[in-house]
């Protein structure tokens, strides 16, 4: 439980670190990987703007959004397959609630943001599903894993489904959605994305070498995945929205022959 | 004559908790829009609705099944035509009768063969008549008894009339069609497949399975498309029913390789399933009849903002929303995660290719949740949020104060079958192993094991009321980000059919979408007017039904040619028929 807190609140690092690498990767400084802490912090001391239109939805959604990510976290250590489900579902609630957030303010860009990320999770659900199912019948399942990868670089907005840098209007979809959002919401909202993170790469993370899960091991575990999504997002472009379909198939067959490799 | 076991008291419950809140709605929702003596019938045909649905579920032999069934449809019939100045009604009705009509013909058949076999229409008589039959009869009769109740369930391809017939009738009437009418015919699978004909092959469950996972997809898939507030909720019944089926398929397998606690597991999933749906379909419905008169339209392209207008009707919505999205904490949730679990625990105990096959169909519940959520992610959006988009959403008007107490029964009943889950899971294996013919003390479930964990719902509120804490600050308000134009209107806003553009694109294979653009020019050059639609391909009804339907008329013109109007040649038919029945008897 206590290493839970501290992994709760070494999440933001993650992302500070994947920045790091990407940006050294390319042959630039970068910001420093304490980063994201800043930005929190600058907007936790800001004023919210709040939408004329926007109604209680758009108030409530942020506070919902971090409290399914948080409960979704403390699931974890229970290690019961049906939790592992439960958490599937709970990150659902919070996108339900954040996909309403973007329709509230009556913008274009927020429903277009909510159109494209319920569209892209809802692909993205049956091949979780798919791969916790092959995981479950064997945990030494590297096919599966390596599906749960692609989900998560889906899940947690990354190239090459999405892409955290970009703000231009047309290719955000992650971003769009809470676009309206400011001040201490956005900071929630912010939060919850880098505990959803650190829930996928927890799980990864807990799956390879399952021999090694001591704190150190984790970590180190951890370390490296970022290093993987860094090079996975230095050495590949965006897709199209609708070629998405093509990579969650692929990552889709791969958990089915992780299921058919363990049956024969 | 009647029955009442664990089984029956469950349905009988359900109607009841449907069909009250649902009664107490109608005094709004039909007052002012029809005469007194049209309130009257209306009450009346409710009345016998309901009362013919509690003899379907309690009704203790076959012959007396048979009767009150036909009475359900003929009263849904005429509750469907309600509105009958209205042609889509009476189209609506006909497309219904129809097919309940098959759906009746394929079950008269199964129970004249049953009769025959028994020599009687007792339910424990026509069981020890049928389990000495060889398999190949007992095949047809599953085939019959499925697809027979599958069409009042209305499972895919058969469930072309419900996007008609639901949305038509009052909404009072929709939600106890959606709710509890449909589940009848689950009520009928379990008391005539499980319990009479008992499970003999393998495969049953697993066609049944295999059409439980195209009735989710398909139904979700055209509820998103849907932008008709009511039909998007029929075509979600369709999923719906799939996912009960899940469970009740699963059953099947279960029973037939053997592991009984498996089965009773998977039914205890379908049974709290379908009580979840009954609940937030029946308030969905509910919900939708008042946003109709609230503002005399169900198109959510012409909604919008009424969560300002109508609050009540709204917050409903949401929690509807949210259950039947399957979103923790409510009931929605509880019951797909017990479906999925038996899957999960079915593959660990089964061997070989079943694994994959039980892998395959959580994977399709999947993916139905998640459209699910996006659908009514839609639904909801669109018709609640944001802007209002016409004049008619702009003048809403909240509902009085019945429709609120209908609505309002029923949301706490979701409320309470989603945190109350270990209750209901405890009622459940009694009715579960009545369901399937086994001692319901016999077989015990481990209780912790077999459902989410409790902490869940806790740790919810605690975040929820630290976010809360966290989020105070200073708020104002200003306008929404429009790239400094200054001048949004609600044709600005997204909507539903852009909402659900990506997903026409990706399922494009199956919705076949197609647009059709006209425009009016005044001279050669400038065009006066131009009107751009896009429409998706019903494929069932395009390939299947149209093909169906040009077969029969074709061999109806072709029948034509023996009426000739001759009394002789007709003396002639009935002294040929009677010859042929003459030989016919002799020979059999």
């Amino acid at each position: 439980m206590i290493e839970i807190i501290i992994l709760a609140f070494a999440s933001p690092l993650l992302s500070g670190i994947i920045t790091k690498i990407k940006n050294n990767l390319r042959f630039r400084k970068g910001p420093g990987i304490f980063q994201p802490y800043f930005n929190l912090i600058k907007f936790f001391s800001k004023e919210e703007v709040v939408s004329e239109h926007a109604s209680w939805i758009f108030r409530i959604a942020p506070p919902v959004v971090f409290a399914a990510a948080f409960s979704a976290l403390f699931l974890l250590p229970f290690g019961f397959t049906g939790d592992l489900i439960a958490i599937l579902f709970l990150l659902s609630l919070g996108r339900f609630f954040l996909a309403l957030g973007g329709l509230d303010p009556a913008s274009a860009f927020g429903g277009m943001g909510s159109s494209r990320e319920m569209f892209i999770s809802s692909l993205t659900e049956p091949v979780a599903m798919l791969a916790v199912f092959a995981i479950y019948l064997d945990a030494s399942n590297i096919m599966a894993v390596a599906a749960l990868f692609l989900v998560a670089l889906a899940e947690t907005s990354r190239i090459p489904v999405d892409n955290q840098e970009t703000h231009l209007e047309l290719t955000m979809v992650h971003e769009a959605m809470f676009l309206e959002y400011s001040g201490r919401s956005l900071s929630l909202i912010e939060i919850a994305a880098y505990i959803k993170q650190l829930i996928f790469f927890l799980i990864i993370a807990l799956l390879i070498f399952p021999g090694f899960n001591g704190f150190l091991f984790l970590a180190a575990k951890l370390l490296f995945l970022c290093v993987l999504v860094a090079v996975t997002e230095v050495s590949l472009a965006k897709m199209r929205l609708f070629r998405v379909t093509d990579f969650v198939s692929f990552a889709g067959l791969l958990a089915v022959a992780g299921i058919i490799w363990k049956i024969l | 004559m009647l029955l009442f076991d664990p089984l029956s008291v469950f349905f009988l419950i359900i109607i009841l908790t449907i069909s009250i809140p649902s009664f107490i709605y109608s005094f709004g929702y039909l007052k002012g829009h029809y005469s007194g003596r049209k309130i009257l019938l209306g009450h009346l045909l409710f009345a016998l609705f309901v009362l013919s649905l509690l003899l379907v579920v309690s009704a203790g032999n076959i012959f007396f099944f048979l009767i009150a069934w036909e009475l359900m449809s003929f009263c849904s019939y005429f509750l469907v035509v309600f509105d009958s100045e209205n042609k889509k009604s009476i189209t609506a009705g006909t497309i219904y009768m129809i097919m309940s009509q098959i759906g009746t013909a394929l079950l008269i058949v199964a129970f004249l063969l049953m009769y025959k076999y028994a020599g009687s229409f007792d339910f424990n008589a026509v069981k020890a008549a049928l389990s000495l039959l060889p398999a190949k009869h007992q095949d047809i009769l599953f085939l019959l008894l499925f697809f027979g109740f599958g069409a009042k369930a209305g499972i895919v391809p058969l469930h072309i009339w419900l996007p008609f017939a639901h949305p038509q009738a009052p909404s009072h009437i929709s939600a106890l069609m959606s709710g509890v009418m449909i589940k009848t015919a689950i009520y009928g699978m379990i008391r005539f497949i499980i319990l009479t004909l008992g499970v003999n092959s393998l495969w049953w469950g697993e066609l049944v399975i295999v059409f439980a996972c195209l009735s989710c997809l398909v139904g979700i898939i055209y509820a998103l498309m849907e932008k008709d507030l009511k039909t998007l909720l029929a075509y979600s019944s369709v999923e719906n029913i799939g996912i009960i089926l899940l469970g009740v398929g699963g059953s099947m397998m279960f029973l037939k390789l053997g592991y009984l606690p498996l089965a009773l597991l998977a039914m205890c999933a379908g049974l709290y399933h379908l009580i979840n749906h009954a609940v937030f379909k029946g308030l969905l419905f509910l919900c939708a009849g008042s946003v109709y008169r609230g503002t005399g339209t169900r198109n959510i392209e012409k909604l919008g903002g009424l969560i300002k207008k109508m609050p009540w009707t709204s917050s409903y919505f949401l929690l509807g929303s949210i259950a039947i999205s399957a979103l923790p904490p409510l009931n929605g949730f509880i019951s797909e995660w017990l479906t999925l679990m038996v899957f999960f625990l079915g593959a660990l105990t089964v061997a070989g290719g079943i694994k994959l096959f039980f892998g395959l169909a959580a994977a399709a519940l999947a993916l139905t949740s998640g459209l699910a959520a996006a659908c009514f992610v839609k639904a909801f959006g669109i018709t609640f949020l944001a802007r209002p988009r016409s004049a008619k959403a702009e003048n809403a008007k909240e509902c009085g104060l019945s429709m609120n107490i209908g609505m309002g029964i029923l949301g706490v009943l979701v409320v309470f079958l989603g945190l109350g889950a270990v209750y209901v899971v405890k009622l459940l294996v009694i009715v579960s192993g009545s369901a399937l013919g086994i001692e319901g003390g016999q077989i015990q479930l481990g209780s912790n094991m077999y459902l989410p964990s409790p902490f869940l719902p806790l740790l919810l509120i605690f975040f929820l009321g630290l976010a809360f804490v966290l989020q105070r600050s200073r708020v104002s308000t200003n306008q929404t980000w429009d790239c400094g134009y200054y001048k949004l209107t609600p044709r600005n806003e997204y909507t539903a059919t852009a909402f659900s553009k990506p997903f026409r694109r990706a399922f494009g294979f199956f919705l076949r979408p197609y647009r059709t653009a006209n425009k009016s020019k005044d001279s050669h050059y400038h065009i006066k007017t131009f009107s751009y639609e896009t429409h998706t391909t019903k494929i069932f009804t395009k390939y299947l039904y149209k093909n169906l339907l040009g077969w029969i008329f074709g061999l109806a013109r072709n029948m034509r040619g023996i009426q000739t109007g001759s009394i002789h040649i007709y003396l002639g038919y009935i002294f040929l028929t009677l010859l042929l029945l003459l030989v016919f008897m002799g020979r059999y």
